[in-house]
């Protein structure tokens, strides 16, 4: 059972991080953005193996659903798929570099020194995570929170009109 | 089955985003790596969130992907009104600010 969760956790683990590279690495934008649909899809599902079905399908309507959809609209609107696209000056890919080995490197220093006395992840009630739960925390505990995304989605939405609305006196 | 593979899957992807962010120059594509660094770090909330047993940190996800929705929206009608005025969203030519 835990080999198999394991082998299970592998296999996934290795779809999202080959999925993020070959959006890093693809020349054609149309292509990074699926692979970042596929890269949200298979994140999904870990989210529902650590018992967050509310949450992975959340992130499947509105990451790989929506937000993709206005990513894919935008880059054909502006024909950005293939701009060419070489690499920015040397000194800046330095800079990515050291801040991709600090991060592997603070990882490598939590495993070596936490990791060993971690327990294991504890087993999940049927009901965790569920709709009722999530819905009940969210209307009871996080009711100001969830008042004022609203606001914060509104005024999103005014801005974004108001940026691509085309004025009357310039055409 | 420890959480320590969730925290080390969700750093090589905030790295890999960093990365993303920082080599890259078409503007969407940085975008979209900011993306997968919200991802990575929405990944650490719901392993912890199973960890602990608690379903705050659940809700804490649900709170940065509206955020995440809001600030795409806004983030892409930028780039449309910025295509408009320099047809190009080459970020190393928004350099008009530079002294």
């Amino acid at each position: 059972m835990a080999l198999g969760s394991v082998i299970l956790f592998a296999v996934l683990a290795l779809v999202v991080v080959g999925s993020a590279l070959g959006m890093l690495f693809s020349r054609n934008a149309v292509y990074a953005a699926l692979f970042l649909v596929l890269n949200f899809a298979t994140v999904a599902l870990l989210y529902l193996i650590l018992g967050a079905p509310f949450i992975a399908l959340t992130q499947i309507t509105v990451y790989a659903g929506a937000i993709m959809i206005l990513f894919l609209f935008v880059i054909m609107l502006l024909g950005a798929e293939k701009l060419p696209d070489t690499a920015r000056s040397g000194r800046q890919r330095w800079v990515a570099a050291l801040v991709a080995l600090v991060f592997l490197a603070e990882v490598g220093l939590y495993v070596a020194y936490r990791g060993s006395n971690l327990a294991g992840m504890p087993a999940l009630t049927a009901d965790f995570g569920s709709p009722v739960a999530v819905g009940l925390a969210l209307f009871e505990q996080y009711q100001l929170p969830f008042e004022i995304t609203s606001v914060i989605l509104l005024s999103a939405l005014v801005g974004a009109i108001l940026l691509t609305r085309q004025e009357k006196q310039r055409s | 089955m420890t959480i320590t593979y969730y925290l080390a899957l969700s750093v090589i992807l905030f790295a890999l985003g960093a990365v993303g962010v920082l080599v890259r120059r078409n503007a969407i594509v940085i975008f979209m790596s900011l993306e997968l660094m919200f991802n990575a770090a929405n990944l650490v909330f719901v392993a912890y969130a199973a960890y602990y047993q608690l379903i705050n940190s659940q809700l804490f996800v649900f709170f940065v992907m509206t955020v995440a929705a809001a600030e795409v929206a806004v983030g892409l009608a930028l780039m449309v009104a910025i295509f408009r005025t320099k047809h190009s969203i080459d970020v190393d030519q928004m350099s008009a600010l530079k002294g």
